[in-house]
Parts: structure tokens; sequence; C-alpha cells
């Protein structure tokens, strides 16, 4: 899976940017791919093990690495000078996906008044909701980037008949645990909230618990299998342990 | 000593808030915490506080609050109208609230959010290391009127009767910005015509981010709406759909699609959060270098909060009772100033 400037090599990738007078963003292409997102954790996993003196807070986009550091206690151009000799170190494209991946079986409804944009987005994909459930229902999808809030996922890729557009007006809002799509991706979202993704599924899978001992549940890597369940199911696993959600590990 | 705070009324935005959550960025939680930030360091100083240390942060309105126990408080942020028992009280400075006393704060003089701070805090269960609540995310809540909210020990009873001069923020004006990731998007045209703008607080403002309209049209990119979904940060100036900008916040969603014109200078940020709906603001553009000495200066600052400090004058008038006032109390060993500046 490669495309536009995600390919390995290509001209003027990793590109360094500066956010704010505090940051800096490591980029590996302008598009997303596989080779660029994995490069993107795999140097997070480095800053983290190596991180640069002053460095205060890291995290990952879809295909980006961002570092925060205080810029009083620490050089600008030494941070600079830091991240690229260790982009230098290795080829990050070549990286292994992160450690400890797991697959998830998420039981979700697929329409109904529950998801009520599961059919709007079958038309836009070109599908029937019955080739569209299929379709859904055997793909499975990584955990490109945890983002936006608490534990909430990123997903891909979706097969290309799924390249819709976001919706131009924003869904008021989704509840936790509803399922979004768009542009070959999907969202399942951890708290309530606005979003331009459509409403296409939903699951009861607590993603974020501020409580637990594990607050955060997806980790970057992790894969999403989503087993299509009746209204009246999901309502019964409301109960049920991550809302009958169940995980094996992967090798 | 500790004992609780009671309150009798309060309006909607009212929220604990400490430094934040810093470090679970890449989780998908924004760092939250006050949104004025100095703010909540001008309160640390006034009464000698600790990092984490719970404050009431007051969007918009205030209410009003008894404690059971004799009470150390601050008043910073926007300034509102207080009174104890009646009495007037001075607002960037540092009261004792005696127990059973009533604290009223009332409406909001200039700025968006204002901050009462108590002795030793507010009692909390840290969640995810901090006590502040993040509503976005789902932790904590908005306090209510008839909460009882316990209060820790306060480990320097004592000292108050404090002021602080505060660095003019309330009423909008000049907010610095550097170049950002996404800056390029927009042409020399566009940026210059972005600095040359005023613009007016949106009544659309919270905790995630405030919007400001511009006087004239919207402001265009060539990132259209095809951009990755990229790492954001409070104080970006993400430019919405319609050309609209708004300013993120402490507590902004962690990444997003819409393209930023530049990043707000983390020292105005205070500014930012300050400017009342109708407010206006203008943006200029700082170098990276200026932008880096101007921040490097206001760090500093912010570590020498304690030299801002003064004895509050008190007016005759304004005590409301000269006999029952405890002025043995006040006498201290002199050497307050610089216990203040060595706490901040």
């Amino acid at each position: 899976m490669t495309g536009g400037t995600g390919d390995r090599g290509a001209a003027g990738w990793p590109r360094v940017r500066t956010v704010g007078v505090d940051g800096f963003l490591v980029s590996f292409a302008d598009s997303l791919s596989e080779p660029a997102n994995r490069a993107a954790l795999a140097f997070l996993d480095a800053l983290e093990r190596e991180a640069p003196e002053g460095t205060e807070e890291t995290s990952t986009s879809l295909v980006s690495t961002y570092l925060r550091f205080d810029p009083t206690a620490v050089a600008h151009d030494a941070v600079r000078a830091a991240l690229a000799a260790l982009l230098a170190s290795r080829d990050w494209y070549a990286a292994p996906l992160p450690g400890g991946r797991r697959l998830w079986h998420v039981p979700t409804v697929f329409g109904t008044d529950l998801a009520p944009q599961f059919d709007e987005a079958a038309a836009a994909a070109g599908l029937s909701p019955e080739a569209a459930l299929e379709s859904l229902t055997t793909a499975r999808v990584r955990v490109q980037t945890i983002g936006f809030a608490p534990g909430q996922p990123y997903l891909g890729e979706l097969p290309a008949d799924w390249d819709i557009p976001r919706q131009t007006q924003l869904t008021e809002k989704v509840p936790a645990g509803a399922l979004g799509l768009a542009i070959r991706q999907m969202v399942l979202f951890s708290v309530p909230t606005p979003t331009g993704w459509r409403h296409v599924g939903q699951t009861g899978f607590p993603l974020f618990r501020p409580e637990a001992e594990t607050p955060f549940v997806l980790r970057p890597g992790d894969e999403l299998c989503f087993e299509a369940v009746t209204p009246e199911k999901l309502a019964a696993l409301d109960e049920a342990p991550m809302g009958g959600a169940r995980s094996e590990v992967l090798a | 000593m500790s004992g609780q705070l009671i309150v009798h009324r309060a309006g909607p935005g009212l929220t604990l808030q400490d430094e934040g959550r810093p470090g679970y960025l890449r989780q998908g939680l924004s760092r939250g915490g006050a949104a004025d930030s100095l703010a909540l360091s001008e309160g640390r100083a006034l009464l000698g506080q600790g990092a984490g240390t719970l404050a009431l942060e007051m969007a918009g309105m205030g209410g009003e609050f008894e404690a059971t126990e004799d009470l150390r408080i601050a008043l910073t942020g926007a300034p509102m109208r207080a009174s104890i028992d009646g009495a007037r009280v001075a607002w960037h400075a540092s009261h004792l609230l005696p127990a059973g006393a009533r604290l009223v704060l009332g409406a909001m003089e200039a700025g968006a959010y204002g901050y009462l701070h108590l002795g030793g805090g507010v009692t909390a269960a840290p969640r995810l290391g901090a006590g502040s609540a993040h509503l976005s995310a789902g932790i904590g809540g908005r306090i209510e009127p008839g909460q009882r909210l316990a209060l820790n020990p306060d480990p320097r009873p004592g000292a108050t009767g404090f002021k602080i001069a505060a660095e003019p923020r309330f009423e909008g004006g000049e907010v610095r910005v550097v170049p950002s990731l996404q800056t390029e998007f927009f042409t020399p045209e566009e940026r210059a015509r972005f600095e040359e703008s005023t613009f007016t607080r949106d009544a659309r403002g919270n905790r995630m981010g405030v919007r400001f309209l511009p006087e004239g049209p919207g402001f265009a990119s060539s990132a259209g709406l095809s951009v990755l979904s990229e790492v954001i940060v409070p104080g970006d100036i993400q430019i919405t759909g319609d050309g609209t900008p708004f300013v993120l916040m402490c507590e902004c969603q962690t990444t997003g699609g819409y393209p930023r014109i530049g990043a707000v200078l983390p020292a105005d940020l205070p500014k930012v959060a300050q400017c009342a709906p109708n407010g206006q603001l203008r943006f200029r553009f700082l170098t990276l270098e200026e932008g880096l000495a101007a921040e490097t200066r206001a760090r500093a600052e912010r570590k020498r909060l304690g030299a801002r400090i003064s004895r509050l004058i008190r007016r005759p008038e304004d005590i409301r009772d000269l006999l029952a006032y405890n002025l043995v109390g006040g006498v201290t060993a002199g050497d307050d100033l610089e216990r203040s500046a060595e706490w901040a």
C-alpha cells in the first residue's frame, strides 16, 4: 500500500517543521500510507526511549510524530539537531509495527436508528446495504493512531469503495461508541462529539475509562473486526465487560 | 484545619482547575487545566500554593460561597465584583474568609475567567494524575449549587491581605503569533490581511476553543479540505471551512484537519482566554526567533511573580467592623514578601 509521497525514500521526506515556539513535527509523508504510519509510530517509540534533552511530551498523528520541549531549558536548534540525528540513524519506513498488538472483535449494530447514516454511506460508496454490511463486517482495520479525543482510534484502511468524503454539514452529536466512516477510514468515538464522519455503526465499546487501571483501551497497531449484532443483542451486552468486545493477541 | 466550602450559588461555568494533565497527548487527551494559566500562577503566588492545588475557575459569572472554617482565599483572573459579608474586597488579592461569612462574587467587570483560590485547595482524588475537570473528555464535571467541597488543610495558614499587580489581559488587544506547520498554506497576502484585521470574539467559545469573527471576508488557504488530520496544540489558530479563525484552547481536540495559519505564543494565550464575547483582538506575527525570545522572557517573569506582590492597603471604611477585626492577626514576621517570592 503506497501512494503519493508516502513511498519510502520519496524526495523531501521525512520533513521537520516547527509547531509554535516549543514543538517540532516530524512528518513522513503528506498522505496516509502504511510505511509512513509505521515510521511515525516507530519514531515515537524511539523518542520515548532516547528523548532529546528538554523533551516534555510526544505523540503521533497518522504519518507524523510530535515533540514538545521546554525552550527555556534547551536551545531550539539543539532539539532540531537531535531530531535530525535520530532521523538519520535508520530507515524508519522499514520499521515493524509496534509489539504487543491485539485483534479485537467488536459487536456492532449497523444501521437502524442507532446508526442512522449507514444506508446513506452505503449509497455514497455505490454499494447495496447488503454488500456494504458484508464489506464492513469482513474488513479488518488497524489502529493507525490515537487522537482527537481520549483513547479514540483512527482505523484503516477500508476497501477503495469507501473513499467517500466527509459530510459538509456536521452531525451535531454522536454518542460514545459510535462508528464513523469517511475517506476509507473509520473512527470509533470515545466521547460524545459533533462530527463530519457518517455514523454507520454503534458499539458499546468503552475506549476511555478515566477510573480504570487501563484508562485507554486501544493501542496503535491493534486490529479490529466489527461483528453485526441486533440492537437487542447490543443492549444485552450493555453490562458485559468492554461492551462485549473480545481481544486476542496477534503474533 | 480543613473544613468545607459550601457553594450556595454557582454560575454555569464553575469547574475545579489546576495545571492540567500534560503527557496524555499521545492518548488523545489534551492538557486541560486552567484556561488562564497566569491567573492560576498568580493565585499560587498570593497563597504560597504548590502545583496541583485545585482552584475554582469561574467562566462568565461567579457565585456565593461560605467556608465552615476560617479560610485564606485569593481572587485572580477576570475581575469581578467581590464582597465578604457585604463589604467590598479587592480583586487580584488574598483575603481571610472567616468561617460562616458569605463570599459573593458577582458580575464580571472585564475578561472571561475568574479564579477563587482556597488555602490548601479542594480535596479531590486525582484521575490520570490531576484533580481538574476536563469537560470534553468527561473527566470531572461542573460545580453545582448546594455542593460542599472538602478542603485540604492549609499548609501556610496566616498571611493574607496581599495584592498582585496583574498583567493587563482582560480587554483584548494584541496577541503575538508565530508561524506554525501549516502557515505556508496561506499566501503572504492572506497572512498580511490576517495581521491587519481586527477580530471580534464570537459568543461561541469555551475551554476547547474560541471563535473570532474578522471584520472582512474569511481567510482562504491552498490546503482545501483534503489536508491530512494533523497534531493540534493549544494556541493553534485553525481556519475553519467558512474562513473564520478558531483559536484552540487548553481543552482542545488533539488532532484536526483544518489548516492553521499560525500559533499564539503560549505566553499570550491568557489574553485570548480572557477576551470576553464582543471583545476585540488583533494578531501580530513574530519570527520564530522573536517568539522564542518573548516566550523565554515571559516564562522567566512567571517565575518571579512574587516580585509583583505587595501589601493590600485597606481603607478603614472598607473594614466592616474595625473593632472585631483581628489586627494582631495581620502582624507577621515581616518576611511575607520574601516568602511569597520564594513560593512563586
